[in-house]
């Protein structure tokens, strides 16, 4: 696969490192009251789509940026990718 | 000799080659099959499960049969097909699976006990008696099973892997493929044209069309002169494009030396992985047989490969060139073998053809009917014709049968693109959702004849190159025959006797009819039943009419019966191009440590670490086992001072405004309140609340920290702490760089630690007043090397890491051993530094193993209440704060006896078994310190059982010790030493 980073261009899917399910951003507030089960949410349960997926990348025989990738598991197609902190930033002053 | 004239071999070059030790000899140009051929030769093997003769079914990479053993010793090759083997003077080639000769194969009594061994056979009846299975049928069924065998030597051979980038790639260089690769060519576009021949142009090759007027073969060498002259177009002759990957990647096999007697050192082959932007299959079309009672002898051959041996190779399929051909045939084509062969003086004496309206095309007798028995076990004698109801026998030394073409689709398909039946060819033919950006052209998406073959090739190549925003104009094409070949559908021969389907794996029509009276009627579950489309050729002259067979039993139609999922490879490909040379010492690359040149010179052995080479121990003159190393390593460190490279620990730089408040949500307790100078130990946490790494963390300055992490975890934290870097707090401003290999970092541990660094820093004050245990400086040594100076301490004694740039490491280990000579100092390596660790009853490894928590490792209160961090709020759920086991020491009763790691721990007097285990053994060493072996491990409320005596079973070798619960610190338990 090739992965199109949103500064180096295309690169081989080789040089990254796969996490997983891109809200992994989305850790909760340890000082809410329902903390515990925010957190066993947030390790555990995850969804597994059968198409479109975002998931995070980390460019570790590169630049070691993590990017958010939206790829369609079914076909692999990759629709977009972006990088993890400006979309954390943007998700923040959405929020 | 059964050789003719013409074709495109060299008839001037002779090529001497070996089979079953007999001398023969070839041509330039021939393959193995067709040098066999005109040598008179057709049983070239045995088939796999009846050890039936067998002889040379097809001219190309669908071969079924003629699988031969290559070569011999280390380089031997079983399963080699014959009909892709280039021949080279002094080749040497064997026959496989018989026992005895290949003409008296003793394993053909296979063959009489058939009815045995029917589809299914081996699931019902060695179901029982159940412990003959292990012991008796496995070991029967392995011996008798499999076709060649491997040499069981190393692969003496130089492998490599390459990486090719294109706008076009065209895989398959006959007509299609030529067209194709001649257009993109002269437009001007980066082309790569491969072909698993060595020979480019595929059935143009094996045909007698003509374009423009010309043999083909001219067209073909005017092609290849044009397209080796643009510089944008790579030509690869003996490339396999095995597979279709994603984003258009294929994978290709070029066998670079396979053909050439010697290599003198040359790569054998080269696995490339091409990155394409658009590709065209033109890979052609597999021609099918029709399955007929005793249809696999020797001599009976596919009507195109007897065509392309007469055509190209100017061999006869006959023994004797007296003998007749015989064509059996449902479709015009065959027709074509019949007239070929008499134009090159072979005789035939009839074609034989069920259609009631088929046509005649030269001088041979015309049967409509079916051939339905034939004779001659080690080669074909005669064949049964029958006609009206009428049968008769006719003399022949080889049939051609034809039933049609099948498309090539497979590589179109690796992504799961289902190809669809077209009624009109009788084929499957690619579908929709292709692979992106591929186009396929010619025989493998129907178009067949010449004329269409090189117009699809243009007009795919037009296409692909307006995709990518480039206007080409067509090419100008040769004038060429357009006349398809007409056929009806005609499955198979409905007689009494076994009429084979598969070849390879003998699979028989009875054996279809059997699993469709089973219920194994699905396709995967026909083809898993029956093994059908499961050896070595993946089925490639069967899997179709299998599926046809079966759509006539369930009254289905072909297309509803389904076809199965084609995956790479196309053709197997060696497991050692695909290790690519990436093998043995160069399986991975090996990390050598700033100081491995002079530890070397000091007598070290060393042990792989990850990817690390470390120093294990220094060994010393009178020395004979390692233990006295690592015992008089240790010694020396606690009384004098030693030496330890720990380059390898992970380091990671942390700066910035927010470093503090970063490390503070990274490690689970307090790191933003430390002091500038200061060193603080840390335990990071998993989001799941389990303990993973542990170090420590350096105040440098306001707004720089250093973190160092385990050997093992390097990478992974770093990656982690990216992670919460980019990913969960980007508002913190902060930057990591990680350092592991930019500073090698040195242990100078020992009582007399002090004195030998106070030898070696620029006026640097190293009293205890001013740089006590856990301050941390940068500094110069040697006269003004930069340098950063930690007090830490691993093995509990005062001790200090100093680190400098790398590559003035090996030079200031040097100097430190040699400044220290009378204060003792010693080299130590990884075995004293594990033996010391353990004394002290530090976490390592096998500690921290990603199951235990910091309150296991009895680090409980380091989890700070005050602040959020990784892994804090999961590590006080339900299950894991209840978790009672803890890190402890354990000293054997009986002085004498070792305690092994990996001993599980129990109540003495109480039954043995999962529910009653208290713990495990985690580390164990001899421990020159006290005296004895001792260990360190996790016991169910280890820290309330001091002085109990609890057994450490170690039931895989049946030993057991008796081992008292003791304190960790087995050194200096008050820690008084590391302070001073």
């Amino acid at each position: 696969m090739l992965i199109p980073h949103p500064l180096l261009g295309l690169r081989d899917a080789q040089e990254f490192t796969y996490l997983g399910d891109a809200s992994l951003l989305n850790r909760p507030d340890a000082s809410s009251p329902d903390a515990a089960v925010a957190f066993f949410d947030y390790v555990y349960l995850r969804d597994n789509p059968a198409g479109v997926h975002r998931e995070l990348w980390f460019h570790e025989q590169g630049d070691r940026s993590w990017l958010i990738v939206t790829r369609n598991t079914l076909t692999h197609e990759i629709l977009n990718a972006e990088l993890a902190c400006e979309s954390a930033v943007k998700s923040e002053v959405l929020a | 000799m059964t050789r003719l004239t013409g074709g495109v071999i060299d008839h001037e070059t002779a090529l001497r080659f070996t089979f079953n030790g007999k001398t023969y000899s070839g041509r330039k140009g021939d393959t193995l099959a067709s040098a066999l051929l005109a040598n008179g030769v057709q049983l070239v093997g045995r088939s796999f499960k009846y050890h039936r003769p067998r002889g040379v079914l097809s001219a190309g990479s669908e071969e079924p049969n003629a699988l031969v053993t290559l070569r011999g010793g280390a380089r031997e090759e079983p399963n080699t097909r014959a009909t892709v083997t280039e021949l080279f003077d002094g080749l040497r080639a064997r026959s496989q699976n018989h026992v005895g000769p290949l003409h008296r194969d003793f394993m053909a009594v296979n063959d009489l006990l058939s009815p045995l061994f029917a589809s299914g056979f081996y699931y019902k009846t060695f179901m029982w008696p159940r412990a003959f299975w292990e012991k008796l049928y496995e070991p029967l069924i392995r011996h008798a099973a499999g076709l060649g065998r491997l040499s069981g030597e190393a692969d003496p051979d130089a492998y490599d892997k390459g990486f090719l980038h294109c706008d076009l790639l065209v895989i398959g260089g006959g007509a299609a493929g030529l067209s194709a690769a001649l257009g993109a060519g002269r437009a001007g576009v980066k082309v790569i044209l491969a072909d698993e021949d060595f020979q480019f142009g595929g059935r143009l090759l094996a045909e007698t069309h003509q374009l423009d007027g010309m043999p083909a073969t001219s067209w073909v060498t005017a092609v290849m002169a044009e397209l080796a002259g643009l510089e944008n177009v790579r030509v690869m002759p003996r490339t396999t494009v095995f597979g279709t990957y994603d984003h258009g990647i294929y994978g290709a096999v070029e066998r670079v030396s396979d053909h050439l007697s010697a290599a003198d050192g040359a790569v054998r082959q080269t696995l490339w992985r091409i990155t394409a932007k658009r590709s065209i299959l033109a890979a052609g079309a597999t021609e099918r047989h029709i399955p007929f009672p005793n249809n696999d002898r020797p001599g009976i051959m596919l009507a195109g490969a007897m065509r392309a041996y007469a055509n190209r190779w100017a061999a006869s399929p006959t023994r004797h060139p007296s003998d007749p051909v015989i064509i059996f045939t449902n479709n015009d084509d065959g027709h074509r073998t019949a007239t070929d062969l008499l134009a090159k003086g072979v005789p035939v004496s009839a074609v034989v053809d069920p259609r009631s309206d088929a046509p005649t095309f030269g001088d041979y007798e015309l049967i409509t009917g079916v051939v339905d028995d034939t004779k001659g076990r080690l080669g074909l004698t005669s064949v049964r014709v029958t006609q009206n109801g009428q049968s008769r026998w006719m003399p022949c030394g080889a049939l051609g049968v034809s039933g049609g073409w099948n498309p090539n689709v497979h590589l179109s398909s690796h992504h799961r693109s289902k190809p669809v039946w077209d009624d009109a060819l009788l084929a499957f033919v690619p579908g929709k959702d292709l692979p992106n950006g591929m186009i396929v052209a010619g025989a493998a998406v129907g178009q067949g004849t010449t004329v269409k073959a090189l117009r699809s090739g243009v007009e795919a190549a037009v296409s692909s190159l307006a995709a990518l925003g480039i206007a080409a104009e067509p090419i100008d094409l040769p004038d060429a025959d357009d006349t398809a070949a007409a056929q009806t559908a005609f499955w198979h021969v409905s007689r009494k006797g076994r009429a084979w389907v598969d070849f390879q794996n003998d699979v028989t029509v009875k054996d279809i009819v059997l699993a469709h009276q089973e219920n194994m009627r699905p396709v995967e579950h026909l083809k898993r039943w029956t093994t059908l489309g499961m050896a070595t050729d993946q089925g490639k002259t069967s899997n179709i009419s299998a599926l046809a067979v079966m759509a006539e039993l369930t009254g289905k139609s072909l297309p509803e019966t389904g076809t199965t999922i084609f995956r790479p490879p196309y053709t197997g490909v060696t497991l050692s191009v695909l290790g690519g040379g990436d093998t043995g010492k160069h399986f991975r690359p090996t990390r050598y440590t700033p100081t491995h040149q002079w530890s070397a010179s000091q007598g070290a052995t060393f042990v792989e670490v990850g990817a690390w080479l470390r120093a294990q121990y220094f060994v010393q003159p009178g020395e004979t086992h390692w233990r006295q190393s690592v015992d008089r390593e240790v010694l020396a460190v606690r009384s004098g001072v030693g030496l330890c490279d720990v380059t390898t620990l992970g380091k990671i730089d942390v700066q910035g405004p927010d470093a503090a408040e970063f490390l503070n949500r990274i490690y689970c307790n307090m790191m933003g309140t430390l002091a500038v100078g200061r060193v603080r130990y840390g335990v990071m946490l998993r989001e799941d609340g389990h303990a993973y790494d542990d170090g420590t963390c350096a105040r440098l300055s306001e707004n720089h920290f250093v973190v160092t992490t385990t050997t093992a975890n390097a990478a992974i934290v770093y990656r982690n702490m990216e992670f919460a870097r980019q990913c969960l707090w980007p508002e913190l401003n902060v930057s990591l760089i990680s350092t592991t290999d930019a500073w090698a970092q040195i242990a100078v541990a020992g009582p007399n630690s002090r004195t030998l660094l106070s030898r070696v820093v620029d006026g640097f004050d190293l009293s205890n007043e001013v740089f006590p245990f856990m301050a941390c400086a940068e500094l110069t040594v040697c006269g003004g090397l930069r340098a950063r100076l930690f007090r830490i301490s691993f093995s509990g004694e005062l001790a200090y890491e100093i680190a400098v740039p790398a590559r003035y490491g090996n030079a200031l280990l040097e100097r430190l051993a040699q400044v220290g000579a009378d204060l003792g100092a010693t080299p130590y390596g990884t075995e004293a530094l594990g033996v010391m660790r353990i004394e002290k009853g530090h976490a390592a490894g096998s500690e921290l193993n990603g199951q235990t928590t910091a309150q296991m490792l009895s680090l409980g209160r380091m989890v700070s209440e005050k602040k959020d961090s990784i892994g804090a709020v999961m590590s006080r759920r339900e299950g894991l704060a209840q978790d009672k086991r803890r890190l402890v020491g354990f000293s054997p009763i009986d002085k004498s006896e070792a305690i092994v790691a990996g001993s599980h721990l129990f109540t003495q007097g109480e039954t043995r078994n999962t529910t009653t285990d208290q713990g495990w053994i985690t580390s164990a060493a001899y421990s020159p310190h006290v005296g004895s072996s001792i260990a360190i491990g996790f016991l169910e409320e280890g820290d309330a059982r001091m002085g109990e005596v609890v057994i450490a079973a170690n039931p895989l070798e049946g030993r057991e010790v008796r081992v008292e619960v003791v304190s960790p610190h087995f050194v200096d338990p008050e820690g008084g030493r590391l302070r001073d």
